[in-house]
């Protein structure tokens, strides 16, 4: 069934804004979905997808917009809402109970009742009527623990299709699956569809969304780019809209070359749980006074690596050297002290001590060294002083240095952060996106900051998902795709087109299928 | 600024008091009694300088059990163990202070360091299964709880069964007198009238003061308590930051054991000079209620200690007068710590309200002198 054009679209937003404290999530998003059909909504991580798809749910409220569901407007203020206009989601990461039953999962929350006892035997002749009917093929008295990824999400969908939704959202549903089990999915998401679903996909890869959707609305920084058919569009068209057209001129002088290398890692590989490489065999020099960049769509491996070099994750296979010195077994504290410093992408996991006072968030990671110890001892007064400089020289905005860490906004805290590593004159930095979920005048101060420390001689590894960071600060650029380096790049050359494809991997497969 | 900080602070645990006292009352109320003469019996005998020294008494031992419960909790490790630790603790303790005879200093200085470090030994059991073999420290120090309590009811009637006892008492032989802990009688009579016959202050209230004290100094003044706060507030920071998670647990775990060990020794060097039946069971599952009404802060477990001790010298009174049964105690502490863990939630939110408006503000403020200077 073709998606029908002629009845209103089933679900149409229009002007969705979002914003969050220092950063706006979603700005005057549309999105337009027809009867029927299977949309895909695609950007980078951070782009705004899943806040988008979180307002639709009902999980969290707009700030401004307009939400037609089949014509109706509607504002919903929780999931049960959506739930009851015909919208379901399917998470990312399963919501299901482990020691319960398939039919007890799908029907928990929603349990038909005779006389107030749960009737199982209606429960059941629904469930396999529903199973029959899309080819979702389940045993309803297994075990979920028993259940491979592929079933569990069998069981997810299942699950809102038992309440009547019309209009299933998957987030990310491939992430968790193998290729096989893909097939399987897309299977079953044509199943629906041809019995009139309506499903809306979120995704980055983009072979597989060529494959499975009508249409595709591209989204980046938040902002709709474009809403197209995927018979007229290619994976390189679609790379160059997820990371944008025009990259902005490299802003950052030329380096001087300088041959010592401050930071050498040697084939290094990290294993996941199930002994797969995380971090694939990678070889990486950075440079004195060099900033270099590594590109890469999340979760392929740079977040593990920056784990490595760090000290918190152990090195399967390969080595590491600072200064060219062989640090691969050095502990945490160690590496720290011999001037290791570290932006971590989540201030507030792994950077912050949230409930404590800022003087002495900005001694954490150097609270051996002076002035903020003296042996065993701590030095309160020399940690005050050094973190009111911190403040003054980073312009961290604060009542005090005794103010928690937790009232201070996200770019004062991102601040905090940077001017406790830069000051601590570290020789190798460790960035993992600097900027991320700050606002733009934060946003340039962080920026001035880096390029400074790196004129002073500090090299700098830089992790980001933002492109226009990447070339405007790099004077190298890699690209990581599934736990390896796929390329290296000057950046005043770099196209986003070319970035974009190997980023996404749309590189490899077009020369796939070539050959 | 300061004031409203120390208003806000007291308020929490002084609401959770009135909250408790008027659910008390209507208890007292559905007993039919009135609740007005039973507190009004309970506030005469309990200021009586006898109830004080009572009170002090039945303190020591909990400040201490609240401050070894602290200890884990300041990183986020809940050691049940306290009980089987200090139990164990107190039993080998007394032992070796019956089998040795030393000059009085060295004497004490003796059993307190064996009883430190069983209970430190002990406790080390738990952090050890937990670093090397995944073990919650909860479900360790339960199962530890209940090999200590057997270890030590095999021990006391074999091993270290005092032989030439002719009573049929089962209890370790006595510590020498050399091993004895002086009261603060002449101390406190300095201020006082005479101490009735047959109460002691006893001198170990000295011995948790200074714990309480380095506790406090250790963890806010050294490095090692910076690293072990630091895990307790964002175990993944601090593991970025250099600390070392595994050897801050087994750390924690080790210096937590060492406080419990004390926890005996109060009634032991004080009064008993042995171990025997009649020894306290169950004050290090008080401590974990201290610990919370005290907020794991040395000063604030020092009051939940002195107030618990105060309720259990007060209570006995209510028998004695008949007006109410003396469990109304139990019932008013149970609601003391439940009410106040509900007020310390509802304060810490407003603190935390009114710090993130005054960064908006100061925020604000300097965006406008920014602007000032630009213009």
């Amino acid at each position: 069934m073709a998606p029908d054009s002629t009845t209103p679209p089933v679900v149409q937003l229009s002007g969705i804004t979002k914003r969050f404290p220092g950063v706006v999530a979603n700005d005057r998003v549309d999105l337009q979905v027809a009867n029927g059909e299977i949309h895909a909504v695609v950007g980078e991580n951070g782009a705004g997808k899943s806040t988008l798809m979180k307002i639709l749910y009902g999980m969290i409220p707009a700030d401004e917009g307009q939400m037609l569901v089949g014509g109706a407007e509607v504002r919903f203020s929780s999931p049960s809402e959506a739930i009851d206009s015909g919208i379901g989601m399917v998470h990312q990461h399963f919501m299901l109970a482990d020691h319960l039953t398939v039919l007890e999962n799908v029907i928990l929350g929603a349990e038909p009742t005779k006389r107030g006892i749960i009737d199982r035997t209606a429960a059941r002749r629904d469930l396999e009527d529903l199973g029959r009917s899309y080819g979702l093929d389940l045993d309803p008295e297994d075990f979920v623990e028993s259940l491979e990824v592929g079933e569990r999400q069998r069981v997810e969908i299942i699950k809102v299709l038992y309440r009547g939704a019309k209009v299933l959202i998957l987030d990310e549903p491939t992430s968790v699956l193998v290729p096989q089990e893909v097939e399987k999915l897309f299977h079953n998401l044509r199943e629906l569809k041809s019995r009139g679903h309506t499903i809306i996909f979120i995704d980055h890869k983009l072979d597989e969304v060529l494959a499975i959707a009508d249409t595709i609305t591209v989204l980046r920084h938040g902002r709709t780019v474009a809403t197209v058919s995927s018979s007229d569009v290619t994976t390189a068209e679609l790379a160059e809209l997820m990371v944008g057209s025009e990259l902005p001129k490299p802003s950052t002088e030329p380096r001087v070359p300088d041959p010592h290398v401050t930071l050498s890692v040697r084939s290094a590989t990290v294993l996941g749980d199930d002994e797969r490489p995380l971090v694939d065999a990678v070889d990486l020099d950075v440079y004195r006074g060099e900033i270099l960049g590594v590109a890469g769509v999340e979760g392929n491996g740079q977040g593990e690596l920056v784990e490595a070099i760090l000290g918190l994750r152990a090195l399967s296979e390969g080595e590491l050297f600072l200064d060219g010195e062989q640090i691969t077994h050095w502990p945490v504290r160690r590496r720290r002290e011999a001037g290791l410093g570290y932006v971590p992408e989540d201030r507030h996991r792994r950077g912050l001590l949230l409930d404590a006072p800022l003087w002495e968030n900005a001694m954490l990671g150097h609270q051996t060294q002076r002035p903020f110890a003296r042996g065993a001892w701590l030095n309160r007064s020399g940690a005050r002083e050094a973190t009111a400089q911190i403040v003054a020289d980073f312009d961290v905005r604060t009542p005090g240095v005794d103010t928690k860490a937790r009232a201070l906004s996200g770019g004062n805290q991102q601040k905090l952060v940077i001017g406790r590593e830069l000051s601590a004159q570290p020789r190798m930095l460790i960035a993992a996106h600097p900027t991320r979920g700050i606002d733009v005048g934060a946003q340039a101060a962080v920026w001035d900051e880096l390029r400074k420390a790196r004129r002073n001689g500090m090299a700098v590894l830089l992790i980001s998902a933002d492109l226009e960071e990447l070339i405007g600060l790099a004077d190298r650029l890699v690209v990581m795709l599934r736990g390896r380096v796929t390329a290296e790049m000057d950046p005043s050359t770099a196209t986003p087109r070319l970035l974009g494809s190997h980023m996404t991997g749309a590189s490899a497969d077009e020369q796939g299928t070539k050959e | 600024m300061s004031i409203r900080r120390v208003s806000l602070a007291l308020a929490a645990p002084v609401c959770a008091f009135v909250f408790s006292i008027g659910l008390s009352s209507l208890v007292l109320l559905a007993f039919g009694t009135n609740p007005m003469d039973a507190w009004s019996e309970m506030l005469s005998y309990g200021t009586r300088l006898e109830t004080f020294v009572e009170t002090g008494n039945r303190a020591t031992p909990l400040y201490l059990a609240g401050i070894a419960v602290a200890i884990g909790f300041r990183m986020n490790l809940f050691n049940i163990g306290v009980e089987g630790q200090y139990v164990l603790a107190a039993l080998l303790a007394a032992s070796v202070g019956a089998a040795v005879d030393l000059p009085p200093v060295l004497h004490i200085g003796l059993i307190i360091a064996v009883a430190m470090s069983v209970g430190s030994a002990f406790a080390g059991v738990a952090g050890y299964l937990k670093v090397h073999r995944g073990v919650h420290e909860v479900i360790s120090t339960i199962m530890l709880n209940a090999v200590a309590l057997a270890a030590v009811g095999f021990l006391l009637r074999t091993w270290l069964l005092d032989e030439s006892d002719t009573t049929l008492n089962i209890t370790t032989p006595e510590i020498a007198p050399s091993g004895w802990f002086p009261n603060l009688n002449k101390l406190v009579e300095v201020f006082t009238r005479e101490i009735s016959r047959g109460r002691e202050l006893w001198g170990f209230i000295l011995v948790a003061a200074v714990v309480g004290v380095l506790f406090h100094v250790f963890l806010n003044r050294t490095r090692p308590g910076y690293d072990l706060r630091a895990t307790g507030l964002n175990p993944f920071a601090a593991a970025a930051g250099g600390v070392d998670p595994e050897a801050t647990v087994v750390r924690t775990m080790l210096l937590s054991g060492a406080v419990a060990g004390l926890i005996g020794l109060p009634q032991i060097l004080g009064d008993a000079h042995t171990y025997d039946l009649g020894f306290a069971r169950g004050l290090g599952f008080t401590g974990i209620a201290v610990a919370l009404v005290g907020r794991n802060h040395p000063g604030g477990v020092a009051v939940a200690a002195l107030l618990f001790g105060w309720l259990d010298s007060a209570a006995p009174i209510l028998d004695v007068r008949g007006d109410a049964p003396r469990e109304i105690v139990s019932i008013l502490q149970g609601v003391v710590v439940l009410s106040a863990v509900v007020a310390y939630e509802v304060v810490n939110r407003i603190r935390q309200s009114a710090e993130a408006r005054e960064a908006a503000v100061a925020s604000q403020q300097s965006l406008e002198s920014v602007s000032r200077t630009t213009t």
